[in-house]
């Protein structure tokens, strides 16, 4: 038995010894790495600045380093023009309460919108027609210049300073993704290059560059994209008279829906969806003949026939008879005086959505996700939605301690709005198809359709 | 023979004699690269995080007054008892604690420091050590504010001591967090037949039944030990989810919170008031005949 202890006291005394002469794993990050942050979110249009405002104003974030990597150069916007911008977006009530939530929202107010009280929707082939209000005459939205909402993000972003570096004139040329989580040997952070050579690494990059995003091209993220054959034609209009203009108008033609958003009391915002043909057309016509075709679209009815038009009315005294007031009041849109000089512009519109909306410390967002059609003005709420829902995920994630990067909460994001955005793109996407035809049958069936639809309160509730 | 020559030694050894079971840390050993995989053998502990950290984090909150929700732990100094990978020092790290993680096996702390080694603000806020309770009592004596021993004690030579050793190396008045698995039929059943052998939710062999420990126990020996029990809540794991919640039952898992109570010379104020609560009933039972 002494042997045997002697042999114990020897086991005893070598083990603590043999750990600490034993040399440390060299760490690989030891040698000049790039600066880590946080989050790095890559586009700084108006969803990428508003994910890095909202995560910088996050009290959660409050040690936490937060990029932002911008192509274009930095816009001071302290000043508006007069004249209004082309480029205009219909906000919903719950992206303003988004963008009141880090302060944004008192900005926009301070320079300029237009709230709208009522949407009315309509066809070209038929009388139908729907209207959307709300009950308590509440603004159902409002008409923001997108430079309006980009001089509130940037405000908000420079009171953030400390916490969210912003890199202008910075386009990402390539990204290298950490191998397989639980692998020791290198780095586990997102690298990523610039064009001018910097690097950076994060722990979770958010793509926010657009339906053409790179991010999702290097994550190797299927893509379901369409291309319509239709391009918007944007303009600022004058009216012909000052009106309250709290109403938004829409018109499907049959070579596409031709849209009014209020800008102010004499002027608003033209997004006509049409063949690219027409569309070069119509932005190399006159002014004044740009203006009647205009009218004529809002106001014509060359394209109903008699049928159709019968059909129409027995439904609607049919649905009289059930439900009184579901017919509904037919405004008139407004008439339009004249176009804004150089305010006329095109670009082509397509349809995409993102198989998978996450990777291992990767997210994506707005329009690298999902790309809509503007007949629903949904396009940049879509984003402000992929915001809350994400930024509401990562506050959590980081109060618990969590790897900002992990899998496990950018999954929940996936979920809840993968539930809450395909089936929106696909109804989007649905109506632009059945509202580009004159076939008989389709344009019966969405007549009905539409007027069923504004006959039954709980159907226009959820639209 | 073995068992003798284990009772000799103990007799012999009284002063070195370790909480720490040679046996446990054989199970231990193979998988000590595995643990950072979150979808492998240790994905259930890495859920466990998404209810253990919350409920410490808050716990700690609540009995502080100055506290910043950006850095809900800076300035705690922490003690995590059997770290393993490093799970669970990592999110008490990123919340802003300074962190002292021992595990008495060598490969989980190299497995630990390579991986905080990425990270410039966890590889400061953090660090391991190989080693067992015993071996830094003495030059840690009431060092540390909050101790947490995370699916710990059911693998412990001795639970008393441990607690002993717990006790020596806290501050006065500080949180000791405790989570382990219950000794009860229904545990046996889930956490052994169908946790291990049906389910593969944890490795086979990994517990036994024999050292799991009631709450009732722990709580006694807390007790008898300077520490008030505060909180005890069951925990379950859903391996459908994969994810844990809490329940009313303790049947199976739990978690349990206890303070050190405070130095001695200064009374707390709970202890004062339980002194005055002994007194009528023992009087009471002078006068019960």
């Amino acid at each position: 038995t002494s042997a045997a202890m002697a042999a114990v006291r020897r086991v005893g005394a070598l083990a603590p010894l043999r750990g600490r002469l034993r040399v440390p794993a060299r760490s690989v990050a030891a040698v000049a790495s790039p600066p880590l942050y946080d989050v790095v979110v890559s586009g700084g249009g108006m969803v990428g600045s508003a994910m890095a405002a909202v995560l910088g104003h996050n009290i959660h974030f409050h040690d936490k380093k937060i990029a932002l990597l911008e192509a274009g150069p930095r816009k001071e916007y302290d000043c508006m023009p007069d004249s209004y911008s082309n480029r205009v977006s219909s906000i919903s009530p719950g992206s303003a309460t988004l963008l009141s939530s880090f302060g944004a929202w008192d900005h926009v107010r301070s320079l300029r919108l237009k709230p709208f009280r009522r949407m009315q929707v309509w066809d070209a082939c038929s009388e139908a027609m729907i209207v959307f209000e709300k009950d308590d005459l509440d603004d159902m939205g409002y008409i923001v210049e997108n430079d309006v909402i980009m001089s509130a993000l940037t405000k908000q972003l420079d009171a953030v300073a400390d916490r969210v570096e912003v890199f202008y004139g910075s386009r990402a040329v390539s990204y290298t993704w950490p191998l397989s989580s639980h692998s020791c040997d290198t780095s586990p952070w997102v690298q990523i290059e610039l064009a001018d050579g910097r690097r950076l690494q994060t722990k979770l990059l958010i793509g926010a560059d657009g339906h053409n995003s790179v991010v999702r091209k290097e994550a190797e993220i299927k893509n379901i994209e369409h291309r319509y054959d239709q391009s918007a034609v944007v303009a600022t209009l004058h009216l012909s008279e000052a009106t309250d203009n709290n109403v938004a108008w829409q018109r499907f033609l049959p070579t596409g829906p031709i849209a009014l958003l209020p800008l102010s009391d004499t002027a608003s915002s033209l997004v006509w969806s049409t063949s690219h043909e027409h569309a070069s057309e119509l932005l190399a016509m006159d002014e004044e003949s740009f203006v009647d075709s205009i009218n004529s679209a809002f106001w014509s009815n060359v394209n109903h026939s008699d049928f159709i038009d019968t059909a129409g009315a027995l439904f609607r005294s049919a649905i009289s008879l059930l439900k009184p007031s579901g017919t509904g009041i037919r405004q008139l849109p407004p008439s339009i005086a004249k176009v804004d000089p150089e305010s006329r512009a095109m670009f082509p519109l397509g349809m995409g959505h993102a198989t998978e909306y996450v990777q291992h410390r990767v997210a994506l967002i707005g329009d690298a996700a999902h790309r809509v059609h503007p007949l629903a003005g949904q396009g940049v709420n879509l984003g402000f939605g992929d915001i809350a829902c994400l930024a509401h995920h990562l506050s959590t994630a980081a109060f618990s301690g969590s790897d900002l990067g992990s899998l496990k909460h950018l999954l929940k994001f996936e979920t809840e709005r993968q539930r809450h955005n395909v089936s929106l793109i696909a109804a989007i996407d649905v109506l632009k198809r059945l509202y580009s035809t004159r076939l008989m049958p389709l344009v019966l069936l969405r007549t009905w359709g539409l007027q069923a639809t504004n006959a039954l309160p709980p159907v226009k509730v959820r639209i | 023979q073995l068992s003798l020559f284990r009772v000799t030694a103990k007799r012999l050894f009284s002063t070195s004699h370790s909480s720490v079971d040679s046996k446990e840390m054989k199970k231990f050993q193979p998988l000590a690269h595995k643990w950072w995989d979150e979808e492998g053998e240790y994905s259930a502990l890495h859920s466990m995080n998404d209810i253990r950290v919350p409920f410490i984090r808050d716990t700690l909150l609540s009995m502080s007054s100055n506290y910043h929700l950006g850095s809900p732990l800076s300035g705690l100094k922490i003690l995590d008892v059997g770290c393993g990978g490093g799970l669970l020092s990592e999110p008490l790290g990123r919340l802003g604690a300074s962190v002292t993680g021992i595990d008495p096996l060598e490969d989980n702390i190299r497995t630990a420091d390579q991986h905080k080694s990425f990270d410039p603000v966890l590889a400061k806020r953090i660090q391991y050590k190989s080693s067992s309770l015993e071996e830094i009592v003495e030059e840690s004596m009431e060092t540390f504010d909050v101790i947490v021993a995370s699916e710990v004690v059911e693998h412990v030579a001795d639970l008393e001591m441990f607690i002993k050793c717990c006790s020596q190396v806290l501050k006065p008045e500080g949180s000791l967090f405790i989570t382990t698995i219950n000794k009860t039929q229904l545990s046996y059943v889930l956490g052994i037949v169908v946790a291990e052998k049906i389910m593969g939710i944890v490795p086979e062999g990994t517990h036994e039944w024999e050292k799991f420990v009631p709450p009732e126990e722990l709580e006694r020996l807390l007790e008898s030990n300077g520490f008030s029990v505060k909180t005890v809540n069951g925990m379950l794991y859903n391996p459908l989810s994969g994810s844990w919640s809490w329940v009313e039952s303790t049947s199976v898992n739990y978690a349990m919170h206890a303070v050190k109570s405070a130095a001695r010379g200064q009374s707390s104020l709970t202890e004062a008031l339980s002194e005055m609560e002994k007194e009528p009933s023992s009087a009471m039972a002078g006068t019960a005949v």
